[in-house]
C-alpha cells in the first residue's frame, strides 16, 4: 500500500534541506574564499566529512550527538523539554548534513569562477560589499549554485542510511521513500516498492527536468544548454 | 590635484613611487611588471600599500601614519581595467548606469551626452560579449566616467586594440579629459601612446622613477 506520509516527509526533508543548505553553504564558501587562517585546510575537511564517510557512519555520529543522553539531546532536554531523536527533525537534520557538502563545494567553484576584477570593478563605481555580492557575484556564480542546489535535493530526498540511524523507521511517522522502498522490498511487497520507485523518480526527473527550462529561459542568450 | 607617495612591497622588487597629477594625463611607463598595475590598485584603494599617502584635494585616501585606508567605494575614482571588467551578464546600458546611486535629470542628461560623445547609442540593448574591442573600450569609458569620478585610472586602455581604432581612441581619451577636466592617470607599456597622450611622463622601472631613456628625446 502507497501512503502519503512518506512521500510528504520525503518532500519536506528534501525542501528543508534545501533552505539551510542553501543559507550555509553559500554562507561559509563565501566567507572562507577570502579568509585566509591556519585552520582552514582542516575546517574545510570537516565540512566534506559527511560526503566521503559512509552515510551509516554519519547517521551513528548524529545517533551520538542528539541522542537523549548526547549533549545536543541533553540540551534539547533540558532547556526545551522535548528531543528531536526519532523525529521527522532528526530525518531534515540528517538530510541536511549529507547534502551540506555537495552545496558548499559547488558554491565554493562558483565562487572561485566569478572574475575577482568584476567585483573589484563593482567596488570603484561605489558599490558596497552587499551589492556587489547581490549584484556581480551571485548572479555569475548562479548556474553553479543551482547545479549544488540539485545536487543537494537529490542528496537530501534519497537519504537513507543516516536517515534510518537517527529517525528510524516509524511508519506513519517517520518514514521517507526510500526506507518505505526498503522495508517494502523486505516484506516482498514488490508492488508497493516499484510505486515508490516510480514516484521518487518522477520527483527528481521533474525537479532537473524544470531547472533546466527555467535557467534556459533566465541565461536567455547563454550558449550551454541546461545544467543537468 | 591628486598626490601619491607610496611604498609597497612586491615579491621581486619594492615599489616606491612619488608623483602629483593635476587636471590633465599623467602617463606611467615602464615595461610589463614594473609595478603600473599595482600603483593604480593603490590608488583606487583595491590594494593597501605598505607606507606612504595618497590625497586628493584635502582629502586623505590612504596614510600610513594615521592609519587611514578609505575603502575604494567612497574615493570616487573611476577605474577603467585592462580587460575592461564590464559586467557580461549586463547589457550596455545597466553597465553604463551601474555607478549611479540616484538617477535624476542631471544624470539622465549625462548619460544621453555621453553616449553621444562616444558614439555608442546604438548599443544600448547590447550585451558584452555582442561588442568589438573598441565598443568594449567606449562602453567601459562611459561606466567609469558616469559614476562622476575626481580622478580616472585607465590600465593599457588601448593595448588590445588594432592601430586604426587606437589612433581614433586617443584623440576621444584627450578629447574625453579636456571635457570632464579631471585628472587621468593612464598606464602603458607603449612608447607612442604614451608620448601621444600625456602631458606628464613618469618613467618607471623596477618600481622606481627612473629618468627617459636615452632613445627618448626626439
Amino acid at each position: 500500500m502507497v501512503e502519503w506520509q512518506p512521500i510528504i516527509l520525503s518532500l519536506k526533508v528534501a525542501c528543508m534541506s534545501l533552505v539551510f543548505v542553501f543559507i550555509f553553504g553559500i554562507f561559509f564558501a563565501y566567507v572562507l574564499r577570502r579568509w585566509e587562517f591556519s585552520g582552514k585546510a582542516a575546517i574545510e575537511a570537516f565540512f566534506a566529512l559527511p560526503l566521503v564517510l559512509p552515510p551509516v557512519v554519519t547517521g551513528f555520529i548524529l545517533l551520538i550527538l542528539i541522542g537523549k543522553q548526547g549533549p545536543i539531546g541533553r540540551f534539547l532536554g533540558e532547556y526545551f523539554h522535548t528531543q528531536i531523536i526519532f523525529t521527522p527533525y532528526a530525518a531534515m537534520l540528517a538530510g541536511t548534513v549529507v547534502a551540506f557538502p555537495l552545496m558548499y563545494h559547488s558554491a565554493k567553484a562558483a565562487f572561485q569562477s566569478v572574475d575577482s576584477k568584476l567585483e573589484d570593478a563593482a567596488r570603484t563605481l561605489g558599490a558596497s560589499e552587499w551589492r556587489v555580492f547581490f549584484t556581480i557575484t551571485v548572479p555569475l556564480a548562479w548556474p553553479g549554485l543551482v547545479a549544488g542546489l540539485v545536487l543537494s535535493f537529490a542528496r537530501a530526498l534519497g537519504e537513507f542510511g543516516a536517515t534510518i540511524m537517527v529517525a528510524g523507521n516509524i511508519p506513519g511517522k517517520t518514514q521517507t521513500i526510500p526506507l518505505a522502498i526498503y522495508f517494502a522490498s523486505e516484506a516482498n511487497d514488490l508492488t508497493t516498492a516499484g510505486l515508490y520507485v516510480i514516484i521518487i523518480s518522477l520527483i527528481t526527473f521533474s525537479m532537473i527536468f524544470w531547472l533546466n527550462t527555467w535557467s534556459r529561459k533566465k541565461m536567455g542568450t547563454s550558449p550551454a544548454g541546461g545544467i543537468f | 590635484m591628486l598626490t601619491v607617495d607610496i611604498k609597497k612591497q612586491l615579491p621581486d622588487f619594492a615599489l616606491q613611487l612619488e608623483f602629483a597629477v593635476d587636471r590633465n594625463i599623467l602617463v606611467l611607463f615602464g615595461p610589463s611588471g614594473c609595478g603600473k598595475t599595482t600603483t593604480l590598485r593603490c590608488i583606487a584603494g583595491l590594494l593597501r600599500p605598505d607606507a606612504g599617502k595618497i590625497a586628493c584635494d584635502g582629502q586623505v585616501f590612504y596614510d600610513s601614519q594615521t592609519s587611514v585606508h578609505v575603502p575604494p567605494r567612497v574615493r570616487s575614482i573611476g577605474y577603467m581595467f585592462q580587460d575592461y571588467a564590464l559586467f557580461p551578464h549586463m547589457s550596455v546600458k545597466k553597465n553604463v548606469w551601474y555607478g549611479v546611486q540616484q538617477r535624476n535629470t542631471h544624470t539622465d542628461e549625462m548619460y544621453r551626452k555621453l553616449m553621444g560623445l562616444l558614439k555608442i547609442e546604438q548599443l544600448e540593448k547590447r550585451y558584452i560579449g555582442q561588442l568589438s574591442g573598441g565598443e568594449k573600450q567606449r562602453v567601459a569609458l562611459a561606466r567609469a566616467l558616469m559614476a562622476e569620478p575626481k580622478i580616472l585610472l585607465l590600465d593599457e586602455p588601448l593595448s588590445s586594440l588594432d592601430y586604426a581604432t587606437r589612433m581614433e581612441l586617443q584623440a576621444e581619451l584627450k578629447k574625453m579629459q579636456e571635457l570632464w577636466g579631471i585628472p587621468f592617470i593612464l598606464v602603458t607599456h607603449d612608447p607612442d601612446e604614451a608620448r601621444a597622450m600625456g602631458d606628464q611622463i613618469v618613467f618607471i622601472d623596477q618600481g622606481r622613477q627612473v629618468a627617459p631613456p636615452l632613445s627618448w628625446s626626439r
